[in-house]
Formats: C-alpha cells, structure tokens, sequence
C-alpha cells in the first residue's frame, strides 16, 4: 500500500513539474529580456517606442519605424490572408458537407501549406514573388494609380507589399483550419431552422452560421495576426530591410522580427539592449495577441467541440 | 406590380447572391491553392538539378567550384533536431499528461492555457532567450544551444497532442483498470498512455516536422559553420541557415544548391505531414468513430 502510494506521488510530481517547466519557461524568457533590455528601457523609457531614430554611431534607437513595418505587413496580410482563409473554411465546411473524404482531403492539402518552412518562403519569395509582384502587380498598379500614395514611388519588388503578400499566403492554414474547426463545430439545427425558412446556401451561412461561429473565427484571425507579428525569415529576405515610415507601399521597410534577425549578431553594449527591447516588444505583443486569440476560442470551446 | 411579381425579384435577387457568393469562396479556395502548387513546382523544379550524391555528401567548396555539397548541414539539422526531440519528449509527454489527467487542478488549466500561448511565440525571441541563457555563459555558438532553442519549440507542440490524444482514451478504461486494483500511476503509464499512444507519436512526428524547418531560433544560438560537428559546443551548420545565406549570397552556384536544400527539406517535411495523416490519421480517425 505504501509503495503504490509513492508511484502516484511520483508520477504526479513528474508530470506537474513538467507542466510548471512550460510556465517557467516563459517567466524566465520574460525576466531574462528585460534583464538585458534593461540599459535600453532606463535610457530611453517610453520615447523608445516613439523614437523614429536608428542610429548605431550616435547611439540613437527608436522602435518606430520596425513597429510601423510590422503593422503595415501584417495589415496586408490580414486584409488578404483573411477573406480567403474564411472562404476556404465555408468552402470545406458548409459546400462539401455532403463530400466529407474531399473536404477532408482539401484541408489536409491546405495545412501542408503550414509545413512548408519560412525560409523555404522566403527562398521562393526572393526568386519568384517577388519579380512576379513587381512586374505583373506592383508596376501596372504604379502606372495607372501611381497619384495614391499607396502606389506611387518606384517598385523595386523589395518592400510592404511583396512582404505583406508573402505573409498572406503564410498565415490562411493557420486562420482557416481554425475557422474550419469552429465552423464544423456550429450545431445542425442551426443550418436547418434556416433552410425551413427558406433561405438560401448564403442566407444560412450568413446569418445563421457565421454569426454562431464569430467568436471562434475571431480567434482564428488573432491566431494569424499573431503568426504574422512573429514571422521573421520570410519576411527578412523580401523586405528591403530599411527603416521607413511612409504610406507608400511599393518602398522597402523593416519590421521588429527582421531587425533581430539582421543586426543582433553585430550588435554589443547599448546597440544589443535596444534590440532585445525591440524582442521585449515583440514578446508583449504576441503574449496579449495569443492570450486574446487562446481566450476567445476557449470561450467558444465550452460547450462545443472545437480543437486548435 | 402584383405581390408575386414582387417577391420573385427579391427571390432572384437573393438566387444572385447566393451563386455571387458561391463563386467567390472558390475564388478563395483558388487563391489559397495557387501559391502551394507554385512553390511546390518551383522547388521541385529548380531543386531536382542541384540534387547529386556529391551534393549529399560533401563539404561546402567555395563560390562556383563544382563537386560541393550541404553535408554538414544535413548532418547538423539531424543532430540538433534529434537532441531536441530527447530534451522535449519527456518534458511534453509528461505535462501532457499533467494537462488530461489532472485537467480539474487549476495549475492544470493555468499551464495548459500557457502551453498554448507558448506554441503562437515568435521563434526568433526563443533564439534570443536561448542566447542569453546558453551562448552567453557557454560563450560559443553550439549544437547543444540550437537543440535548446528548437526544443522550447517542440515541448509545446509535444504537449498539446499528448493530452488532446490521452482525453479520447474513453474514462471507462481508466475505470476499469483503477477497479482491477492497478495504482493510478500505473493505469496512466500501462492503460493510457498505450491506448493514447498513436495520438503521441503524431505530435511527436509533427514537432519533429516543424523543428526541421525553423531557421530564426538558430540564428544566434548554433549559427553556422562549413564544418562536420566534432563536438556539441562549437558552431553547427543546418540546411535552413544554409538557405538562408545561399539564397541572399548571389553566388549562382549557392543559390542552385539552396533551391536543392528547399528540395531536400520539403521532401522530409511532406513525407512526415503525409505519413502522419494518412497513417496514423486514419487510425486515429477510426479509434474516435468506435
């Protein structure tokens, strides 16, 4: 009796401590960040976000035009990558609803699309989007609607927009296979009181459908404006990598990810502190955007089948 | 206008929208399935000239001269990834278990909602946490840092599929082993862990997948080198860091043999995916229908 005790003890141990490794893991990614940003935080305290200057000689930092970059590439490719994921999902979800071994097969094909690795998007952006954007897309909208500042300047393929495309394409499995899940998880009834009324195939995944479904689809597009935050290899290697505030899509920028991934290896002193602080951010974000995403789909979840 | 007139416009009305939106999701579905088909086609294309034996096994030679290969970083992508599938199974497996059969405890709630925070992260400030914590006291780039850094990537994932697979093992198993006597720890290990267990090796297998293909959590933990690995503590070449510094070097000799490592990654990643939904899949698929 003694001994079976002990084995439950052990075991309960073993597995809780591993548990508390996952909660440890991020109290200590949190602490040991803000223990190296911490000259750069005491130094330039909340103008580090504001600041527009990166100059490593005058030892001169502000997050700005990174943060900037990063909104800019990730709201392209929510306003892209969204529309489309959703309707892959109602696809799958609501028109192959009869045909479940294609629907099944159609999303597999697509979540092969999230095995796909970022570098391997960012070798294809560089060879391949990227000429394609600024000769088919870039340069043709330039030429006839070259007065908006959105499209004017002169494209080189390097900039906001090929980087927000590449990000696009990389975050609709991630949005769409959850949108998916929640869609399939929406009770039958509520398609059939709606098609009694005679409604439409639209008319019921409008109004009966996606309204029951919207905080998970919510969650889902969280979920992929976080993955888009984050990105970093991809997004390196087509950005043009130079600091730029403006609204002109087609010039080269920078985001947080790409900053780390370019300058930190050179980096030393108060250079180094200033970009962890610019990983600090990029960590307090994705922390809030998952904590958000993770929420609202565990609110959905209770008392649905939904799995992320 | 009489009123059935009048409601057989709303109605085509209404039948217009519906076929408008119709076509417009697969529009969608189209969009979202063209760029898989290019980047597909464009590796296999330009990868399958870089593919040689040469190219398989022999070291880097310097730019434009023939007969070099990505050796190295095959090797240092195997070994990285393999120390960090030893670190993450055990620490994921186990708070997995920890998530579905203590699922009532509020540390259980509170370290499975972390879990998943944990596995949305930008990786590049995992890299940068493993620097800190690794590169900086060690004071070299290392394998044994890399493997880190990709294990904090797989423990969530590990986790995750662990205790989704171990809370369809139906109660009643649990039950009826617990009333033949066998201590709870027991019942765990033997009863719930063997039924769960294709569950676990599809997470295992998918964290194994995606840590072949992180690059950002290398970067400034096991860097580069053109060398084979002697020792776990110096710079370690990986075929992703290798695309990376190909892609962007404009040696055309390079940038064909990143082409050929984006072939050779895709190949283990899509055969890992493939085989886990085909294979184990279905039978997952199955033991859920039971």
């Amino acid at each position: 009796m003694q001994f079976r005790l002990n084995g439950d003890a052990i075991l309960t141990i073993l597995v809780a401590a591993a548990a508390l490794f996952i909660i440890g893991l991020i109290v200590a990614i949190t602490v040991e960040l803000y223990h190296i940003a911490a000259p750069s935080i005491f130094r330039f305290g909340p103008a580090f976000l504001s600041g527009e200057e990166w100059e490593v000689n005058k030892n001169e930092f502000g997050a700005l035009p990174f943060i900037y970059g990063t909104l800019v590439t990730s709201a392209i490719a929510i306003l892209i990558g969204f529309p489309i994921s959703l309707g892959v999902a109602i696809f799958i979800s609501e028109k192959l609803k009869s045909h479940r071994m294609f629907g099944y097969s159609l999303g597999t094909v697509v979540d092969l699309l999230a095995a796909v690795p970022s570098v391997v998007y960012g070798l294809w952006g560089v060879f391949v989007l990227v000429p394609l954007l600024r000769d088919y897309i870039e340069k043709p909208l330039n030429h006839y609607l070259g007065f908006i500042p959105l499209f004017s300047g002169h494209p080189e393929g390097f900039d906001f927009f090929s980087a927000g495309i590449i990000l696009a394409i990389m975050i609709i499995p991630t949005m769409s296979a959850v949108s998916r899940d929640v869609l399939k998880a929406v009770p039958n009834n509520q398609r059939e009181a709606m098609y009694s009324l005679g409604a439409t195939d639209w008319e019921v995944t409008q109004k009966s459908v996606l309204p029951y479904a919207r905080s998970g689809i919510f969650g889902g597009f969280i979920l992929g404006l976080g993955r888009a935050f984050g990105e970093t290899m991809a997004v390196v290697m087509v950005i043009g990598n130079i600091p730029n505030i403006t609204a002109n899509l087609f010039s080269p920028g920078y985001t947080l990810s790409s900053l780390i991934a370019n300058e930190f290896g050179e980096s030393t002193g108060l250079y180094e502190s200033s970009i962890i602080e610019i990983a600090l951010i990029l960590f307090a974000v994705a922390l809030l955007v998952n904590f958000v995403a993770r929420f609202l789909l565990w609110r959905m979840s209770r008392g649905m089948e939904v799995k992320v | 206008m009489t009123k059935s007139n009048l409601s057989a416009n709303v109605s085509l009305q209404r039948k217009i929208v519906n076929v408008l939106m119709t076509i417009l999701v697969l529009v969608a579905v189209v969009l979202a399935l063209v760029p898989l088909i290019l980047i597909l086609g464009d590796v296999f294309v330009k990868g399958a000239p870089a593919m040689s034996l040469d190219f398989l096994i022999n070291r880097p030679t310097a730019p434009n001269l023939p007969g070099g290969g990505i050796a190295p970083a095959i090797e240092g992508s195997f070994v990285m990834v393999g120390l960090a599938t030893l670190i993450s199974i055990p620490i994921g497996v186990g708070a997995g278990i920890f998530f579905s059969e203590w699922s009532t405890s509020k540390l259980s709630t509170v370290s499975g909602f972390m879990n998943d925070v944990l596995t949305g992260f930008p990786t590049m400030v995992i890299g940068l946490f493993v620097f800190i914590l690794i590169v900086l006291t060690t004071k070299t780039y290392s394998a044994f840092a890399g493997g880190v850094a990709l294990s904090f990537i797989m423990t969530p994932i590990i986790a995750r599929t662990t205790s989704e697979s171990l809370k369809l093992v139906p109660t009643t198993l649990r039950e009826a082993s617990m009333a033949l006597g066998i201590p709870r720890w027991k019942t765990i290990l033997r009863i719930v862990l063997g039924t769960g267990k294709n569950g676990l090796l599809t997470g295992i297998l998918l964290a194994i997948a995606r840590a072949s293909g992180e690059t950002a959590p290398l970067l400034f933990t096991a860097a580069t080198s053109t060398l084979f690995i002697k020792n776990l503590m110096q710079p370690t070449a990986s075929i992703t860091i290798l695309i990376y510094y190909y892609a962007l070097s404009s040696v055309p000799s390079w940038i064909s043999q990143a082409w050929g490592a984006a072939l050779l990654l895709i190949i283990i990643m899509l055969s890992l995916n493939l085989f886990v939904k085909l294979v184990i899949g279905r039978s997952l698929t199955e033991a859920r229908m039971e």
